[in-house]
């Protein structure tokens, strides 16, 4: 898929990693022309909106830590649906792996049990990424075993998580002392640490989801578990020849892709919110099949897109305040990129870019059986 | 009466293959005319550029004497030559007629005119005697009604030509003799058809003229009067020189693949492989002969643990391997050549070299626990490359780029690398050229004298009789002869292709 696979081999083409690159950056570029288009229509300055916006993304200490937070859970989700897409499924159940992995972290972390802080911490991610396993693995079991297509069940079972966890905070896990239904304050002993301090909010868990991209890379390209889950992504039938097992490897990257979701969860709600309040995903789960798109599956990737989809993020409060534009411009400028991404013989033909050579993105195969 | 439709030498080259080598034919007006060959032959390339989807390097179309160049299907329709197609074109949600009409829908105002639809179409359906509903769903049709439909969207357009590409492949043989009238009914009516097949017996029963495709050439025009299954199936694998591979006697030991009473269904569900018993022993080939269809396939599925067996027993050196997942049939010592290399033997989009590994890449010294070995990997690839002649500029591109033969190469080189005890080779030179066939076929003698025993199975008949040394044919799911090659003819063998025992003990 992507040209920095086997990155260590003599036989890269350095080129043809610049033309992957250049897609992406140009679909990027060519979205925030169209957008500056839209600003300028809409009556207001193109340079205040852009000037907010990258200030408030970029602009200061503060603001780049601001980023990097909503670039984690970005990163992890994003990493849970390229692990899918590697093995050929379309996992579109993120969103309701990361809210079961956040439920499961915030439970867990919020208990009193006599341990130290840090062990209890690390008890509260485990928690994240077995929960967020556990509603993988289900849409695995169940396209492995029935044939049922991961795109429906990973979507039903986001429904489920959904009212599950409405249900969950309102019932069982309910903070006695609070009006609003939400799961009791994570200790602060138990949090994910501030790197610099919390005025700059920036947690651990930033380091962790680039210490993760780097292992699924490596996971995916070095070892025999990701040469299998790989080939059976590529071609079914012949790593059923080779003698792989496809049941075996469908579960497997459901349950991976689960877990790296339930971290993206665990780490917002250890890092971040400190308890589990309802309405919480706010679809990270969705944004990061956005990612994992821009980024062609490639795990290094997804943290330079992630950051850049946290930067938008984070980025457009300033800009709505300096320019008066709706913070909605920055939906339009990520769907924009996103076109220009899954659509790049636009770009390659605005551009004048050779074409790709049929060279395309493993989506999902057996579509409707 | 001069030919509707007349082609003359049209030669299509893709990389590696010469699928189409100056092939000329010509079709009368009334004429039911069949193209006989194996896959690979070259009929879907010839249908593909009558119908403008490839276009010819040498050689021009004539259609009613007027040369013609067809740019595209639609070019095609308009000039009066229409295709079913095996895999349907119909939309399964729509109605037969709103099929019919799809591209060119007859309004009424803003509206579907449907009444008018359904009208056409019931009459195309009773001039021809097609008996197809127009107002049901296509989905809610059996397969041979939705091929009928098929038939009435190329008269709807005006078709005199008809292409029938492999149209029984997917009926059952009720369905087979319903589109047998059908077929007589429109030739009846003044239309052409060019009816494609690899089944002898209803080429026999169908066609006014049979041309015999051969590795891309006309092997030769057969009169259905004058042919027998055993002619055709002669003409179909070949009366060329016979491929010489520099071999000595084999010199047959113990029994290393024993299957015993073996039954296996196909993928519908009807049975393929039919009680059948075979040995083969070390140091010997043993050359499996049959039209394709025959239960070959599922036979190398069933004993590479890729299709489950019914009932009976697969032996290796007498431990039973019967239903063994296939990693335990590759560990146990056997290589496996498959039939089709794109969609078994292959990753395309890897590289050569992890091609090369796709069956070891978890055994030393290819990984170290989980942990794969990129250098042992390389070295592996630089060996094999280098022994096995595949020319590449490096072992790093995908194996998508590379030639038919040298694909072929790659996947030889993987499966003949280990130390196998049986090497089954299934078509192992399809479609390749003569430099690489003879390559082949030098390293799976090579196998043989290394004391490996060897099951090829091949729709060749040149290429049985070039390597086997003990030939079985296989037909109907049974082993129906085994005799040694010294006593193998052509004529013999094609006779027992078509099922022809009498002569035999």
């Amino acid at each position: 898929m992507a040209a920095s696979e086997r990155a260590a081999r003599p036989s890269i083409d350095i080129r043809q990693t610049m033309t992957d690159l250049l897609v992406p950056a140009l679909a990027i570029f060519t979205a925030l022309v169209i957008g500056a288009v839209i600003i300028f229509f809409s009556g207001a300055s193109v340079a205040a909106a852009y000037s907010g916006l990258f200030s408030g993304a970029l602009g200061s200490p503060k603001a780049i830590a601001n980023t990097l937070v909503e670039a984690t859970p970005y990163i992890l989700a994003g990493l849970a649906v390229a692990i899918g897409f590697k093995c050929g499924l379309f996992n579109v159940g993120a969103e309701g792996q990361i809210i079961a992995g956040s439920l499961g972290s915030a439970i867990v972390g919020a208990a009193t049990i006599p341990i130290p802080g840090f062990i209890h911490l690390l008890l509260a991610l485990l928690a994240g990424a077995l929960c967020g396993a556990f509603w993988g693995a289900i849409p695995g079991i169940l396209r492995a075993r029935t044939g049922a297509h991961e795109v429906i069940t990973t979507i039903m079972l986001n429904y489920v998580a959904i009212r599950l966890a409405d249900f969950l905070i309102k019932g069982p896990f309910r903070d006695r002392t609070s009006t609003a239904p939400r799961t009791p304050t994570i200790r602060e002993d138990v949090w994910l640490p501030y790197l610099f301090g919390p005025e700059y909010r920036l947690h651990a868990g930033f380091l962790l989801a680039i210490a993760l991209a780097i292992f699924i890379w490596w996971l995916l390209e070095k070892t025999t578990i990701g040469f299998e889950i790989r080939t059976v992504g590529q071609n079914p039938d012949a790593a059923q020849y080779a003698g792989m097992s496809i049941t075996r490897n469908f579960v497997l990257a459901m349950s991976l892709s689960g877990a790296l979701a339930g971290l993206a969860g665990a780490c917002t709600i250890l890092g971040v919110e400190h308890n589990y309040k309802a309405a919480f995903s706010g679809g990270y789960g969705f944004d990061s099949i956005a990612i994992t798109l821009l980024a062609s599956s490639n795990p290094i990737g997804i943290i330079p897109a992630a950051i850049f989809w946290g930067a938008l993020r984070n980025g457009a409060g300033l800009m709505q305040l300096q320019s008066g534009i709706s913070i909605n411009l920055i939906n339009i400028i990520q769907a924009l990129v996103i076109i220009f991404v899954a659509a790049d013989q636009i770009v390659r033909w605005i551009y004048r870019l050779p074409g790709s050579g049929g060279k395309r993105i493993t989506f999902t195969r057996g579509w409707g059986g | 009466m001069s030919p509707v439709l007349e082609v003359r030498n049209i030669t299509k080259r893709f990389p590696g293959v010469l699928a189409n080598d100056h092939v000329s034919f010509t079709l009368e007006p009334g004429e039911i005319h069949a193209f006989l060959g194996e896959n690979g032959a070259g009929k879907s390339t010839l249908m593909n550029i009558l119908y403008g989807l490839y276009a010819p390097d040498e050689g021009e179309i004539l259609i009613n004497g007027q040369p013609v160049q067809i740019k595209g299907p639609g070019d095609a329709i308009g000039r009066g030559l229409g295709m079913v197609h095996q895999h349907f074109m119909l939309v399964p949600t729509l109605t037969v007629a709103e099929n019919v009409m799809l591209g060119t829908e007859i309004t009424a105002g803003l509206l579907l005119d449907q009444k008018t639809a359904n009208a056409k179409v019931a009459a195309l359906s009773a001039k021809y005697g097609l008996d197809v509903p127009p107002d049901a769903l296509v989905m809610d049709l059996p397969v041979g009604v939705q091929q009928r439909a098929e038939i009435i969207k190329a008269l709807y357009r005006g078709a005199d030509m008809l292409i029938l590409d492999e149209p029984t492949a997917v009926l059952t043989p009720q369905e087979a003799d319903e589109l047998f009238m059908v077929v007589r009914s429109l030739k009846a009516q003044g239309k052409s058809i060019i009816f494609i097949s690899h089944k002898l017996k209803e080429v026999l029963a169908i066609a006014d003229r049979i041309t015999v495709l051969r590795r891309g050439r006309v092997a030769g025009i057969a009169e259905p009067k004058t042919s027998t299954e055993g002619s055709l199936a002669a003409l179909m694998v070949g009366r060329e020189v016979i491929l010489t591979v520099p071999k000595t006697d084999a010199a047959p030991g113990a029994a290393v693949l024993t299957i015993a009473d073996l039954t296996a269904s196909d993928d519908r569900k009807l049975t393929a492989v039919d009680r059948l018993s075979l040995t083969v022993r070390s140091g010997e080939v043993l050359g499996i002969a049959g039209v394709q269809g025959n239960g070959q396939t599922e036979l190398v599925e069933v004993i590479t643990g890729l299709r489950p067996a019914q009932s009976g027993t697969i032996a290796l050196l007498g431990q039973d391997i019967t239903n063994i997942p296939p990693r335990a049939v590759i560990e146990s010592g056997v290589g496996h050549v498959p039939e089709d290399r794109h969609r078994h033997g292959l990753v395309l989009s890897y590289p050569i070299c992890d091609n090369l590994v796709l069956c070891t890449y978890y055994c030393e010294p290819f990984a170290h626990g989980v942990v794969i070995d990129d250098d042992a990997i390389d070295a592996n690839a630089d060996v094999l490359v280098k022994e096995f002649d595949v020319r590449t500029p490096s072992a790093h591109v995908n194996a998508s780029t590379l030639s038919g033969g040298n694909q072929q190469k790659v996947v030889i080189a993987r499966e003949l690398s280990r130390e196998n005890r049986l090497l089954i080779a299934a078509q192992p030179t399809r479609g390749l050229d003569v430099g690489s066939i003879e390559f082949i076929h030098r390293n799976i003698i090579a196998q043989r004298d290394r004391g490996a025993a060897v099951l090829l199975v091949s729709a060749e008949l040149d290429e049985i009789l070039a390597l086997a040394d003990t030939i079985a044919v296989m037909f109907k799911g049974s082993i129906i002869a085994t005799l040694p090659r010294a006593s193998a003819t052509r004529e013999s063998l094609g006779l027992l292709m078509a099922g022809v025992t009498t002569q035999e003990p």
